[in-house]
């Protein structure tokens, strides 16, 4: 930047080694600011993580105990006896992971449709389905609060979870798959065909290959937003389906020294969220947003 | 849709006159096309139209689950009046559009600033881009327990305790979540939410094209120029996709509310809705309130879509 400052003929050298050092110097200030703001972002979390093994006598004390003793306690009594993490985190795993499932078997051949083989107008299908992602959840919620329980009897189930979440993440996903499959370059697909391979066989050794990082990372973040979901889960769960996002902001019991407990459970719930999101990281982007990033 | 797919072969038939049997055969091959798609639409409008329309109804109706209330009955817009005039309700829906608009923007700023320190070559680029990243990777009920709990609570919060170090004491601690409620859901989604519009703007940062920015420099373009006059028009459309995206997220939240503060002096419309669950039970005026969110979020997604499409179109030619 600064190199470009005008220079007198004669001193260029001096000029030249100044600005040199100069620049040097605002780039490692540039390096030191990135660091610092990345500390800042990653403190609440690292202080989570800490609290959380810390015991609950020590973890909620003014000012904090920063060099308490560690223990594990606290995931220990997370999975004990009496009020155990062990079944609503079942449950997520379930609503997760089969909603996850059903979003791939809906998402998978609409993209098809909306992009290897082009259907007319695929656009407004497109945008058909980026606009359900566009109402609220919050809008829905009482007819379908009403309709389970009313109607068909299903209080507290996680099947009613397992479709509503399918339904939240089956447009993000569409518009995923299609951005994923479009990248499939069509030559290849019409050599194959030229070459007389029928459609299944295209299917399975030439797209399926190219789009599994796609899938992959699609899958990872359905699997994330079912995860997170508080509102339906709060609303038509109570015991037998609480999800662990429920069960977490169970945890708050303020008549005794909860913050251990409650950063343990807060940890934990977190964890899955972590690893899937650091594994689809390459595709993370272009995932969120909907594929227009690539 | 089937008007217009059904309409095209033929304008097609009467140009080029093709014997019936391609016209049947390019009726049955657009069917087939469609197939895959079937599935994921009639899912998603049984899931998600038919509720919305239910909704719509039950606003224009007086209906309450208290014990004492009357039937249902038409009501005309007695529940939207109810939800403007009502002075908590109007404060749900000015409290949302008020902690929408601020996270969102703060957050687009402080990720623009961010992505560009990230741009750059540095020692350890690669672990300050995973710390970033990790707060959008905090389950978001979680984060907000924890920031409501752990972090700004009075006492044996984090804040507190770092003021209580650096040896500012007060008289009696701050109750952060209490006197400044909104503030602090803000500063929670912040953290929140910089990360993913940090991610998508520094995708937008790396996709320039590195030959113009190097000529750039060799025709004398100051940093300042360069970054006025050809990253910002580049970034443009990445700035504007991580709002809008942001937007759609943020005017959902719900978790920070339940989380943090309990809808003390911060009830949003989402938080609105789910109160009545547990107090109020008047469906019609739930509904109404909903109604109202999903106006709001349509003048958002009408700019929302266009962004969108903006991208889409380049790709349809």
């Amino acid at each position: 930047m600064t190199a470009l400052a005008p220079t007198a003929p004669g001193r260029l050298d001096v000029a030249a080694t100044r600005s040199r050092t100069r620049r040097r110097l605002v780039g490692g200030g540039l390096a030191l600011l990135a660091w610092l703001i990345g500390i800042v972002f990653v403190v609440p979390i690292l202080y989570m993580v800490l609290t959380s093994l810390h015991s609950p006598a020590h973890a909620q004390t003014y000012p904090p105990s920063w060099t308490a003793p560690l223990t594990l306690s606290n995931y220990q009594d997370l999975f004990g006896a009496t009020n155990s993490i062990r079944a609503p985190l079942i449950n997520s795993v379930t609503t997760s992971v089969v909603s996850t499932l059903l979003v791939l078997a809906l998402a998978i051949p609409a993209a098809y449709a909306l992009s290897v083989k082009p259907v007319r107008r695929w656009t407004d299908a497109m945008f058909f389905f980026l606009s359900t992602k566009m109402l609220p959840m919050v809008a829905g919620i009482l007819p379908i609060y009403l309709f389970t329980t009313k109607v068909i009897h299903m209080p507290d189930n996680v099947l009613v979870l397992i479709v509503l979440y399918t339904s939240m993440n089956l447009p993000i996903a569409v518009w995923m798959m299609r951005s994923f499959l479009a990248e499939v370059p069509t030559a290849i697909i019409e050599a194959a065909s030229i070459d007389g391979a029928g459609t299944l066989r295209i299917l399975t050794r030439i797209i399926a290959p190219i789009s599994m990082p796609g899938v992959a990372a699609t899958s990872l973040i359905c699997f994330i937003f079912a995860w997170n979901e508080q509102l339906y889960a709060k609303v038509l769960t109570s015991v037998t389906a609480q999800t662990a996002p429920v069960f977490v902001n169970t945890l708050i019991q303020t008549e005794h020294s909860y913050l251990a407990q409650l950063s343990a459970g807060a940890t934990m719930v977190s964890i899955p969220v972590l690893i899937a999101g650091f594994a689809a990281q390459d595709k993370l982007v272009q995932g969120l947003s909907l594929g227009a990033v690539k | 849709m089937t008007v217009s797919v059904a309409e095209q072969p033929s304008v097609r038939t009467a140009r080029m006159g093709p014997p019936a049997a391609t016209y049947r055969k390019w009726g049955r091959e657009s069917w087939v096309r469609r197939a895959p798609l079937l599935p994921a639409l009639v899912f998603l409008i049984v899931v998600t139209q038919v509720p919305f329309v239910a909704t719509l109804v039950m606003s224009f109706m007086n209906w309450s689950a208290q014990p004492d209330a009357p039937g249902k009955s038409f009501a005309g817009l007695a529940n939207f009046k109810t939800v403007f005039s009502t002075p908590s309700y109007r404060q749900a829906v000015l409290t949302s559009v008020e902690m929408t608009v601020t996270i969102v923007l703060v957050s687009a700023a402080l990720a623009l600033g961010i992505a560009l320190l990230l741009d750059r070559k540095f020692l350890g680029r690669g672990v300050v881009r995973t710390m970033m990243i990790a707060p959008f990777l905090i389950v978001p009920i979680a984060a907000a327990v924890f920031w409501g709990n752990g972090i700004l609570q009075t006492g044996f919060g984090l804040v507190d305790g770092l003021l209580g170090e650096l040896g500012v004491h007060h008289a009696e601690n701050i109750s952060f979540l209490t006197t400044h409620p909104k503030l602090s859901i803000e500063i929670e989604l912040i953290w929140q939410w910089t990360p993913f519009m940090m991610l998508i703007l520094l995708a937008g940062l790396q996709s320039r094209d590195p030959e113009v920015m190097e000529a750039a420099a060799i025709d004398g373009a100051g940093a300042w120029q360069t970054f006025v006059h050809m990253t910002l028009p580049h970034v443009r459309r990445y700035l504007e996709l991580s709002i809008v995206l942001g937007t759609i997220f943020i005017i959902q939240n719900f978790d920070s509310v339940l989380g943090m503060t309990g809808g003390l002096n911060s009830t949003n419309i989402p938080y609105a809705v789910y109160e009545v669950f547990y107090s109020a039970k008047d469906y019609g005026v739930a509904s109404a309130l909903g109604v109202v969110v999903v106006i709001g979020s349509i003048l958002v997604a009408t700019f929302a879509l266009r962004v969108v499409s903006s991208l889409l179109s380049e790709e349809e030619d």
